[in-house]
């Protein structure tokens, strides 16, 4: 990696995509073990790079580095889409007591 | 701050800060949560970067009594990890330290018997963050490394951690330390890399990465 | 009514009068590197340009043909649809109009496209009669790979996602192919004076 590439400095991972997210999945999705459409490599949401740049988040695989999902908010609302993703896995949360 | 509904968080948990100019326009990070669960405020330590949107506003516009629109507790994955059953390894680049000092905190407040090392790099001693969860306790090993000046009398680790510094400091990979990676996105790709250059599996790392050069620059 | 941060002004400043286009601001003497992937760091030796698709044969330059096109320098406002603008931008290149002097086609699209697989959509009219380049160099250097180096197609009348970083090539095509913005709920054409930020607008 080129050390004077500022893109590179200011790429982010997975796990800033809690609180966009939080508006389309009622779980916390930045655990999801997502399944790369591109590559089939299995990776944890939280894992993937983030490009924050305005206009939009956009996350790609860490494998393959195709993108797997966007998502953009604003003043009109959210747009998101997650083509590249061929399949999400949710584990079920075991329950905490107290 | 004190956020009201707070229903409290879990230590390595971020929360969104969202600014909102008059004319609509909004910028929006994320940061990592200080304090402990236990605390009743919620701290933020927020870096200022010269070319910053959010961060020079945080630190030097924002005032007590100010009025700031926060999201969270967010984030399930880089959280500390409560009933882990082996030792739990932290690496920290600069202001990466954050949220390890909210798990240092809660590891102490809750008297945890799991074993944590934090190594630690910084640029001088005026850098680093939550200094009094830092003093070395029973079952929590400090490691720091000043990469700029040290202080006078320091005879302990200088410069960037590298591999050298990982082999020497980190539990060796056959008793599979949880590691946990916070700093600027060089510097976790390149303890990333020296990591499993050391044998470490790639399951037993996260990361957390921040906007910005930090360590290293 | 909605939250206002009390002092927060973002980064807001009003350009020359008449060159700004609504909702915009100058961005001084910054030029912000934003980007949607990594950067490719494409070299010389391995980079050529094409014009493909509608076309009898596939037309290709390598570095050392594209530096012996004819070439000019062109000084330009810019406009990002993020909502930063700058003016008097310069550069040098090669006019589109001069890669597509031989060609033929019944296209009237084109799809500009890009290493690291960004791609961006434009009438074939819009990059022709001194509208678009093919541009290299940015006040005076050779354009760093940050901002789309070692080329990237410039075409300042629309919204600068239009002006692909790291440009490979044009495909000329009959129908319309929405690119990686276009895609995504951004404004099929871009022109900044109509504020064409996004679809519908």
């Amino acid at each position: 990696m080129n050390t004077g590439d500022s893109i590179e400095a200011r790429r982010l991972d997975g796990n800033v995509l809690g609180g966009p997210l939080a508006d389309l999945f009622a779980v916390d999705v930045t655990m999801a073990a997502v399944t790369c459409a591109h590559c089939g490599r299995v990776t944890p949401l939280a894992a993937h790079q983030v490009y924050a740049d305005a206009p939009a988040l956009v996350v790609r695989c860490p494998g393959c580095t195709d993108v797997v999902m966007r998502c953009a908010s604003d003043q009109r609302g959210v747009r998101f889409e997650m083509s590249g993703v061929r399949m999400l896995v949710i584990a079920k949360q075991a329950e905490e007591s107290g | 701050m004190r956020l009201p509904d707070w229903p409290g968080h879990v230590a390595g948990q971020h929360v969104d800060v969202r600014l909102t100019a008059p004319d609509g326009y909004t910028a929006q990070r994320s940061y990592s949560i200080a304090s402990a669960p236990s605390e009743p405020e919620v701290d933020l330590v927020v870096e200022r970067l010269d070319d910053g949107e959010v961060s020079p506003y945080l630190t030097d516009e924002l005032r007590s009594g100010d009025l700031l629109e926060v999201r969270g507790p967010i984030g399930g994955f880089f959280v500390w990890p409560e009933h882990s059953d082996t030792s739990v390894q932290l690496v920290a680049g600069g202001s990466g330290v954050v949220p390890f000092v909210a798990m240092l905190a809660h590891h102490r407040t809750t008297g945890s018997s799991v074993p944590v090392g934090l190594m630690y790099s910084v640029r001088t001693p005026a850098d680093v963050i939550g200094p009094d969860e830092l003093q070395p306790r029973p079952g929590v090993g400090v490691v720091l490394t000043y990469t700029r000046e040290a202080p006078g009398d320091w005879s302990g680790l200088r410069g960037r951690i590298d591999q050298e510094k990982l082999a020497q400091h980190v539990v060796p990979p056959d008793q599979g330390p949880a590691i946990m990676i916070c700093g600027s996105t060089p510097f976790v790709e390149a303890v990333s890399r020296d990591l499993l250059a050391l044998g470490h599996a790639a399951d037993r790392i996260k990361t957390e990465r921040y906007g910005g050069m930090g360590e290293g620059s | 009514m909605s939250f206002v941060s009390r002092g927060f002004e973002g980064r807001r400043r009003s350009g020359p009068p008449g060159r700004l286009p609504p909702g915009q601001h100058d961005v001084g003497d910054d030029f912000p590197v934003l980007s949607a992937g990594p950067v490719p760091y494409t070299k010389q030796d391995d980079w050529d340009f094409s014009i493909q698709g509608q076309v009898d044969g596939v037309q290709r330059w390598t570095w050392d043909e594209f530096r012996q096109l004819p070439r000019e320098p062109i000084t330009v406002d810019i406009h990002c649809v993020t909502s930063w603008s700058k003016f008097d931008t310069r550069w040098e290149g090669v006019s589109v109009d001069t890669l597509l002097d031989n060609v033929e086609t019944a296209a009237e699209y084109v799809l500009a496209f890009s290493d690291g697989g960004y791609t961006t959509n434009l009438p074939l009219a819009d990059v022709l009669d001194n509208q678009a380049w093919i541009v290299d160099t940015y006040d005076g250097e050779p354009l760093a790979a940050e901002h789309g180096g070692p080329a990237r197609l410039l075409v300042p009348h629309l919204y600068f996602w239009k002006s692909a970083k790291w440009v490979r090539g044009l495909t000329l095509n009959l129908f319309d192919e929405p690119g990686f913005w276009e895609n995504f709920g951004y404004h099929n054409y871009g022109d900044p004076w109509k504020e064409q930020r996004y679809a519908g607008d």
